[in-house]
């Protein structure tokens, strides 16, 4: 593997070229009339791709990646105007192209296939329907061998039955299905380049991993890939050429192994120390200072014996009746402890009932056997009026706090509606405790005068997490709270829970389906399969010396920055002992 | 799965999907599509989903016309007026004063003597068997009024609903997410279109088309070509209602993610808007189709007049003047049923349209 990359970045002059582009800028034009506005959002872009080998663009929502490889087939959008002094794509000049010309460029030479396949497929027919459909664009066949044909190319992307599954919408396929029907409808016509945009972003990690390999095939195969992701780590098990972009701009472009390995650029080096993981733990993945945090607690704290832990979960079952009849068991005979101060780490891939776990450690979900205790005393299985006064030793913050907001109020009234009453009686004495809270989450004053709407995604989460701890709680539920953020982002998110644990001692039950991020964050760590515990311990136990097959596929599926790609064992390897690469 | 095979309840629902949905998560090899184990659950037939489902629509449809009949029957026997002196009237052709001697063989025979609740039965017996009186007017068994002028009126209402429909798509799919300019224009032609009303739509259609311009004739006979006008006059204000409630529909399909895919597979706008993202937009369409052919049913009376149709709206202004009330009760109880079947058929091009509703 290695032997060929380096042969690759050797020989990939002498290939044919792909793609040319020189100077390349787009921009949108908004409002109309007196405020119409120019924004330029990709500025003087150089990009080069050969034959076999696959780009990468990287960079966080709003840098302009998948602007330019819009521009690539033709779609920057409405409103956009691009210039560049050199666009040059599989051998055709596309600075010049009619709509007419594009669209037999578009699935013949260039194939794209977006993020979430779900939504990128028409939900409403057959995924058959959909390959057949690029077939018959282009003339190909008539409409009995284009089944055929669709069939095949199922097959070739690796979905099993491919007859019974051109037959089924996307709805009826599991993620990693409808992710390759969405590739065999792009590369339907064999296209010389394919571009994808974030095409795993949606995808559980093993299945991300499955994707990765098929994309690695394409590219042996000869097709030149453009890979668009925020994920540096997904890049590394595929590109050969990364460029960094930030604001419109490229600030750093090169070999992969220069760029992610040797970085040049402050950007990119920010980047890749704020990718959570192992050799992160206890250290700041930000640059920024620290929060400035005063525990002025008003409530007595809770005295318990060293070592007893705040919340206890018991055997936790909870199964839903589908509108099928079917019983589905979601949570099966879960059971952890949480002590105080500390993190527990609840890590699965989708479906795998983390979140309906939280939601009965919450109590806003009575388990159907087992029980949840809180400092010792019965927590669930008792009535609302007797919760009620500790309802807020436990509080949560979810991934999107946008919709737990009410849009209508500003964050002030937001974190006014959170404190407890009988805490603080005076106005005067609420309106400074608000303005405490938001200081110790590095929100300003004036942010408190705004509405959710207004503020970042990251300013949001801040204002969650100050919520979250308004009633000076014992407990934070953080259900998948940073996985919607931006990596540099999310490393500030990330501090500021560090930080606040540590002055505050807070207990955080952690539920992700980042294992880098679970291991950042995580004292123990719970490993959840298909509502099953199938292995808990101490984060160094269970990611250093996983004992159970699933948590072992889990990391070797991983896409690890830090070493080489090809160091680590590939997915194909999964369920083989620990793998050394990703530890040495 | 192999504890499907002791439950028969389980074995109604849709083998296919469940094979298919279980294979989806074998499949995938670590991709966990269904998660946790599958109990089998009591069941037997009667809490089959599929069967309850069923039932229940059939139960709600003979509720909602035992409803109408029920009222209709009300209304017949409890509005003022003796029953017996209107008949009498109708059949001389003049209002008087009858007595006693001259109303008791009409009493008689039509049972007005008997208890409300024995005629009441009596009423739901002859409704179970199709027989819903005689016309006091036209001396003919009520279906046999209504059956020879209903077909006109059904083919003029679903004439109404698919010139709407034709309308409205084009119209959405050429103007929608188009530049602002169509795109308001078209939007405010739909709301003109929609607040325009019938009579005035058809005299104007009648006057321009037919009269002046004579490409139409100007009595409608019941062939294709008087059907244009009468059509056009329900259809276009429909239409306006149908643009307005699939626009939204429609300019969110555009954004979707499925319809750049198309386009970056080669497809061009046009066939995007057609092939995909109309399909996606109708959906609310129908719903308010279920309510027009009802509706159209009932207002097919403005286009009848205007351009001298025969129908069932003629049928109902003449018996609704002369209080000719078994007549009345027996197009109300059609209406009612026509609005029942109307939204079980929306019901099933629901299903058609968006297959994925099946399941839920």
């Amino acid at each position: 593997m290695t032997a060929t990359l380096e042969h690759t970045a050797i020989t990939g002059t002498l290939r044919q070229e792909l793609l040319k582009v020189r100077n390349l800028n787009v921009s949108f034009s908004t409002g109309r009339g007196r405020d119409a506005r120019l924004t330029h959002v990709v500025k003087d872009v150089d990009l080069r791709l050969a034959a076999g080998e696959c780009l990468a663009i990287v960079g966080e929502s709003g840098s302009g990646k998948s602007v330019t490889a819009r521009t690539l087939v033709g779609l920057p959008g409405a409103n956009a105007s691009v210039q560049a002094e050199r666009l040059e794509l599989a051998g055709h000049r596309i600075g010049t192209l009619g709509e007419r010309q594009w669209r037999r460029l578009r699935g013949k030479d260039i194939g794209f296939v977006l993020q979430d396949a779900l939504v990128s497929l028409d939900p409403l027919r057959p995924v058959g329907k959909e390959i057949e459909e690029a077939l018959r664009l282009h003339g190909w066949g008539t409409t009995r061998s284009r089944a055929a044909r669709a069939v095949e190319l199922l097959a070739s992307v690796g979905v099993p039955q491919p007859e019974l599954r051109a037959g089924q919408r996307p709805d009826e396929l599991s993620g990693g299905l409808r992710q390759r029907a969405l590739i065999a409808s792009a590369i339907a016509l064999d296209p010389k380049i394919l571009i994808a945009d974030e095409p795993t972003t949606a995808l559980d990690v093993t299945v991300q991993a499955q994707i990765l390999e098929l994309l690695g095939r394409m590219k042996e195969r000869g097709t030149g890939i453009v890979l668009i992701s925020h994920d540096l780590s997904v890049v590394a098990t595929l590109a050969d050429h990364v460029a960094v972009m930030q604001g419109g701009a490229i600030v750093e472009q090169g070999p992969a192994r220069q760029v992610l390995y040797h970085p040049q650029h402050d950007y990119t080096r920010a980047l890749l120390d704020a990718i959570p993981s192992e050799h992160t733990k206890g250290t700041p993945l930000s640059k920024d200072g620290r929060a400035r945090i005063t525990a002025t607690s008003r409530r007595p704290r809770t005295t318990r014996p060293a070592d007893a832990p705040v919340l206890r979960a018991e055997g936790l079952v909870k199964s839903y009746q589908g509108h099928d009849g079917v019983v589905r068991t979601v949570v099966d005979g879960v059971s952890f402890e949480l002590r105080a101060g500390e993190t527990l780490g609840i890590v699965g891939e989708s479906g795998s009932g983390k979140s309906t776990t939280a939601k009965m450690a919450l109590a806003m979900l009575e388990p159907d056997a087992g029980r949840v205790l809180l400092d010792g005393a019965a927590w669930t299985g008792i009535s609302t009026a007797a919760r009620r006064s500790r309802r807020r030793s436990v509080t949560v913050v979810y991934q999107d706090p946008l919709s737990s907001f009410d849009p209508r109020w500003n964050a002030e009234r937001i974190l006014l509606d959170a404190l407890a009453r009988q805490d603080y009686p005076g106005e005067a004495e609420r309106a400074a405790q608000v303005r405490e809270l938001a200081g110790q989450v590095g929100l300003q004053v004036e942010h408190l005068a705004k509405h959710p709407l207004q503020l970042s995604g990251g300013q949001r989460q801040r204002l969650a997490i100050a919520r979250a701890l308004a009633p000076e709680p014992e407990v934070i539920v953080l259900d998948e709270a940073v996985s919607a953020l931006d990596v540099s982002v999310q490393a500030q998110v990330l501090d500021l829970l560090t930080d606040l644990q540590q002055e505050l001692g807070l207990s955080y039950l952690f539920i992700s389906h980042d294992l880098g991020v679970i291991h950042h964050m995580s004292d123990r760590v719970l490993v959840m399969k298909d509502g099953r515990a199938v292995e808990q311990g101490s984060a160094e136990d269970v990611f250093n010396h996983p004992r159970h097959p699933y948590t072992r596929e889990l990391l070797a599926s991983l896409p690890q920055l830090g070493l080489a790609p090809g160091q680590r064992n590939p997915p194909a390897a999964a369920g083989t002992p620990t793998t050394e690469g990703a530890h040495s | 799965m192999s504890t499907l095979k002791h439950n028969t309840g389980l074995l109604l629902q849709d083998p296919a999907h469940d094979g298919g949905a279980s294979a989806a998560g074998g499949g995938t090899g670590g991709a966990a599509n269904h998660p946790g184990r599958r109990r089998p659950r009591p069941n037997n037939l009667l809490t089959s989903p599929g069967l309850r489902r069923a039932g229940g629509r059939l139960l709600t449809a003979v509720g909602v016309v035992w409803a109408a009949a029920t009222f209709t029957f009300l209304i017949q026997a409890l509005l003022p007026g003796d029953r017996a002196t209107l008949l009498l009237n109708q059949l001389a052709g003049q209002v008087q004063q009858r007595t006693a001697a001259e109303l008791a063989p009409i009493n008689a025979k039509y049972g007005f003597d008997d208890p409300l609740i024995a005629q009441y039965f009596r009423f739901l017996g002859d409704l179970a068997t199709g027989n819903l009186g005689v016309s006091y007017q036209l001396h003919k068994p009520v279906t046999e009024v209504i059956g020879d002028q209903v077909g006109p009126t059904i083919g003029l209402t679903f004439a109404s609903l698919l010139v709407a429909w034709l309308i409205s798509a084009v119209v959405i799919a050429g103007t929608a997410r188009r530049s602002r300019m169509v795109s308001s224009v078209a939007s405010g032609l739909e709301a003109v279109a929609a607040g325009l009303p019938q009579y005035w739509l058809g005299v104007i259609l009648l006057v321009v088309f037919a009269l002046n311009l004579g490409w139409f004739p100007v009595v409608g006979g019941t062939g294709l070509d008087g059907l244009v006008l009468p059509a056009l006059t329900l259809g276009i204000p429909l239409a306006g209602f149908l643009g307005q409630v699939t626009r939204t529909e429609f300019e969110k399909g555009m954004d979707q993610p499925f319809a750049l895919s198309a386009r970056m597979r080669g497809m061009g706008d046009i066939g995007v808007r057609l092939r995909h993202v109309l399909r996606h937009s109708v959906l609310p369409g129908v719903t308010l189709s279920g309510w027009a052919l009802g509706s159209l049913f009932s207002g097919a009376v403005i286009a009848e007049s205007i351009f001298s149709r025969p129908g069932l709206g003629k049928v109902l202004v003449t018996a609704v003047n002369s209080r000719d009330l078994p007549v009345v009760c027996g197009i109300v109880i059609l209406i009612a049923a026509i609005y029942v079947l109307a939204n079980l058929l929306v019901d099933i091009a629901y299903t058609l349209i968006d297959p994925r509703l099946k399941n839920s």
